[in-house]
């Protein structure tokens, strides 16, 4: 269709003038830890995050090996081989947490995109995010020397003032927490030090969007995204402070003997699981809501349809940031609160599955008699809509009080949060890697080496985490180094699936340093997407914009976007007024 | 409801209580809609994805970009199923907590790592027996830290919390022996903190809980003290034979010279070990940590008397039995008198 000659007549307009990328602006190792620009934050952060994502992963391939048999496995002697589990269990849970599931998607994807998406040049408050990105990184580092410490314990037989390793479960139950020699304190130091770095992204986005939309984006015309995001940080600003408090009060009990929770002092261990819950359940939205906001993109995009149902996805966003702040006493359900509190966080926590399940039907909407394209990104938002479903389906069964009694704190309450963390957040920010990478990297990634992945990814999700709602409903409680004979064949294909899903995401991995190198080069609009990000460049300038642009319309409209097969991506309409 | 899922089946165990049953329906109820949601949910998803495919010539079609009618469907019809299943899921809590007035009680102690039920006449054991088809109601309290009473055949937990008093009440339904867990992280032995349920028929009980109640007389002290070694938990931390654990192993532990931590020497001896029982912090022995709950009230006198003759029982120094002794002192090598095991 396109001849030579129609090409060299198509230069695209300022390409001869066109500023160098974000990337090579400025060179030297001074240039990126100095930055205040959002686009090398976000890509600061990818790396960071990665690197605890990759510990995190580390933590759970041990901790589903030393589960391939009851029974010691990695360690002959019993009482090393509990405590190494118990370690393991909880450092995977904390660094998945804390550094990786709710960082992720808001200060990679959420830095790098938001202010392109409002056309701007950063975000609002621009060292304050470089600020963000220290605490994180210092927060990360009290859980490096964590680990650290409990390896030089175990490994020199020694005992490290302050306590190695951590041994309490990522939730620090208390009076356990109050009394393990471990390194509570260091830990909960760290995770009151990320908080602040949540806090302050939370607080940038939501100044952001408020004050740097461009002209004539109304609220009604953002990226849903843009929605997404928004509502994650009003989470991030509301709930976080009380997560802050209550860690804080642990540690004064622990080093002053101020009774708060430990009844031993005088306190009560059941307000420690109200505070910790009332920041905790949130948090949970805080790892899915900006996930749900990056298949809104992927799925209109891809599909080449407009989105579905626009306001009522952008209305569920809000009100599952508010729903989960009344819920959380659904993690209490056994603990021995009263009858009607019970009956009463139940019926809220259905609440929250009504907008889950609008979203679902509108990108389901979104796809009929669409264009869909089975890409990289597509392939994950796809999966993440069966994922989903799974782990949305499987929230009735722990919301009906009865039921639940039986599944707490079994293996089906872990598959279920499984299921929604990782299967639907992951999946979620894998898509949105993929969807976004041809845009922060300016390469595109290999669509064989993108299948592959994903295949494997998905297979070994499911080989892992499936049977653990079979185990959990047969009466396979949590947090167990040591187990029954019955239970065997459960977390023997539950092993074998962890290390498949672990091998999946190595592809991943290299599918990505693969682009970096040998990747081809990506169009400024590889997807046909119309928000503002896919207006500039790949990779954008330093400035994203030359000239702060105004509002490009509907952003599901994709109309003036044809595909433009010299480049491989989408160029606007020639006979449109440029 | 339907015969094939009435019991043990490929998601749930066996059905051993009044609770069962119920929770049972429910879980069912929700498997079948959740399964039929799903494949409804992954059909339209795989049917439009092979249908409206990219391909060579295909253009995404116009449809509306919204339709209120169709998508206050699918907010209300939604709503009402899960205004319904929290409705059973009430219902099936309420009989949970609603216990008859006449009911027998049992005393549950959680510690780091075992468990002790308390039954009215006193007796104390380290497995729960119930009657079958008698209304029971478990007392819930925990020494240390927060435990949690499962019971996966008869569909019951709660927490004992440290400070303050936790109930279950529940009706077993069937003769057999099923297992009972800590459902809440403990540390770590959390995992071995695992006890048997047996539920015998209410004359069975009676005549089982009159003989249990007299055991530690009915027997060889050094037999009782290891009966009460393994039942009351002293072996979660304390080996007997030689290897290492949380706290120090019994064998050849008494009448041996002990460091302690604050630098001073002990030798094992009764009023030794009496005092570690009762006041397990008082003195440490070198390398250990304090971790364990003092069992002050909770054995009786003769109960630390029949431990403390097992414990010399694993001794080298152990009192030897009258027909190894020796005529005169000054032979006394305590050669032959070993004894690994009393049994």
């Amino acid at each position: 269709m396109t001849t030579s000659t129609d090409t060299s007549a198509r230069a695209r307009p300022g390409e001869k003038a066109s500023p160098p990328s974000y990337l090579e602006h400025s060179k030297g190792i001074r240039s990126w830890l100095f930055t205040i620009d959002h686009k090398r934050i976000g890509v600061m952060y990818l790396w960071a995050v990665l690197g605890a994502f990759l510990l995190g992963g580390l933590f759970a391939l041990l901790l589903r090996t030393e589960l391939m048999n009851p029974g010691p496995t990695l360690i002959a002697d019993e009482t090393k081989a509990w405590d190494f589990y118990n370690h393991m269990f909880t450092l995977h849970g904390a660094v998945m947490v804390f550094l990786f599931v709710i960082p992720a998607i808001p200060a990679i994807l959420g830095n790098f995109i938001l202010p392109i998406m409002l056309g701007a040049k950063d975000v609002a408050f621009p060292r304050l995010n470089l600020l963000s990105f220290y605490l994180y990184s210092l927060g990360g580092l009290f859980f490096v020397w964590v680990l650290l410490s409990g390896v030089i314990e175990a490994g020199l037989d020694i005992d490290l003032p302050g306590g190695g390793g951590l041994d309490t479960g990522w939730t620090f139950y208390t009076p356990y927490s109050t009394s393990s020699s471990s390194g509570v304190t260091a830990a909960t130091l760290g995770a009151f030090i990320l908080g602040f770095s949540s806090i302050l992204t939370g607080l940038n986005f939501i100044s952001s969007i408020h004050m740097l939309r461009p002209e004539g984006m109304t609220w009604f015309r953002m990226p849903l995204m843009l929605w997404a995001l928004y509502g994650t940080s009003i989470i991030q600003i509301l709930a976080t402070p009380v997560l802050a408090i209550t860690l804080l009060l642990l540690v004064a009990e622990r080093t002053l003997k101020v009774g708060i929770f430990d009844p031993a002092l005088g306190g009560d261990p059941v307000l420690y699981q109200h505070f910790f819950w009332f920041y905790s359940h949130p948090a949970v939205y805080i790892m899915i809501l900006p996930g749900m906001g990056i298949l809104s993109e992927v799925i209109s995009i891809h599909s080449r349809k407009h989105i579905f149902g626009y306001r009522f996805i952008a209305y569920s966003s809000i009100a599952i940031a508010l729903l989960g702040f009344l819920v959380w006493g659904h993690h209490m359900f056994t603990s021995g609160q009263s009858a009607l509190a019970n009956a009463i966080f139940s019926l809220l926590t259905f609440s929250v599955s009504i907008p889950s399940a609008i979203k679902v039907f509108n990108w389901l909407a979104t796809l009929y008699k669409g264009a869909i394209a089975l890409s990289t990104p597509m392939l994950y938002a796809l999966g993440f809509i069966l994922l989903f479903t799974i782990g949305g389906l499987t929230g009735l069964f722990l919301g009906a009080l009865s039921v639940d009694i039986h599944f707490h704190d079994t293996y089906f309450i872990v598959a279920h949060f499984h299921y929604v963390m990782m299967g639907s957040t992951l999946f979620a920010f894998l898509s949105g890697m993929y969807h976004w990478w041809p845009k922060i990297f300016g390469k595109m990634t290999s669509p064989r080496l993108g299948w592959i992945g994903a295949v494997l990814v998905f297979v070994g999700f499911n080989l892992t985490f499936f049977v653990q709602f079979v185990a959990g409903s047969q009466g396979m409680p949590r947090r167990y180094a040591n187990y029954p004979e019955q239970f065997t064949i459960y977390h023997q294909i539950s092993t074998i699936g962890a290390f498949v899903l672990g091998l999946g995401l190595f592809v991943v991995l290299a599918d990505w340093l693969w682009s970096l190198r040998w990747g081809k080069k990506a169009p400024a609009n590889p997807w046909g997407g119309n928000s503002l990000e896919w207006h500039c460049a790949s990779p954008p300038p330093l400035e994203n914009f030359a000239i702060a642009p105004t509002d490009a319309g509907d952003p599901y409209r994709f109309d003036d976007w044809v595909r433009d097969e010299e480049t491989g991506g989408y160029v606007k309409r020639q006979e449109s007024p440029a | 409801m339907i015969p094939l899922l009435a019991d043990a089946s490929f998601w749930m165990p066996e059905q051993a209580s009044n609770h069962a049953a119920a929770t049972d329906r429910l879980f069912y109820g929700l498997l079948i809609l959740s399964t039929g949601l799903f494949f409804l949910v992954a059909g339209v998803m795989i049917a439009f994805v092979w249908k409206y495919r990219a391909r060579e010539g295909r253009e995404p079609e116009k449809t509306p970009a919204h339709s209120t009618a169709l998508e206050l469907t699918w907010t209300v019809i939604p709503t009402i199923v899960v205004v319904a299943i929290f409705y059973y899921g009430f219902r099936g809590y309420l009989d949970m907590v609603t216990s008859p007035h006449n009911i027998y009680e049992i005393q549950v102690t959680g510690y780091k790592w075992g468990w002790a039920f308390t039954y009215p006449n006193g007796y104390v054991d380290e497995n729960l027996h119930v009657p079958a088809r008698r209304p029971v109601r478990l007392v819930l309290s925990s020494q240390d830290v927060i435990h949690s009473v499962f019971i996966p055949a008869f569909r019951v937990k709660k927490d004992c919390v440290p400070g303050r008093y936790n109930k279950m009440w529940f009706e077993a339904t069937r003769e057999g022996e099923y297992p009972l867990y800590c459902a809440e992280y403990c540390g770590t032995k959390h995992s071995d903190m695992r006890a048997r349920v047996f539920v015998e028929d209410p004359s069975t009980f009676r005549a089982w809980l009159d003989k249990a109640a007299d055991w530690v007389s009915t027997m060889p002290p050094v037999d009782a003290g290891k009966k009460l070694w393994s039942a009351r938990g002293c072996s979660q931390c304390h080996s007997i034979d030689g290897a290492p654990g949380i706290g120090p192993t019994f064998k050849n532990l008494y009448g041996k010279s002990h460091p302690l931590r604050d630098g001073s020497t002990v030798t094992v001896e009764e009023n030794y070990v009496r005092q570690s029982i009762l006041e397990p912090g008082s003195q440490i022995v070198a390398g250990f940590e304090n971790v364990m709950p003092s069992y002050q009230g909770r054995l009786k006198d003769a109960e630390v008397t029949v431990i403390i003759e097992f414990l010399k029982s694993l001794s080298d120094t152990a009192p030897a039995p009258i027909e190894k002794l020796p005529p005169a002192e000054g032979a006394g090598d305590g050669t032959g008198d070993k004894k690994e095991d009393p049994r």
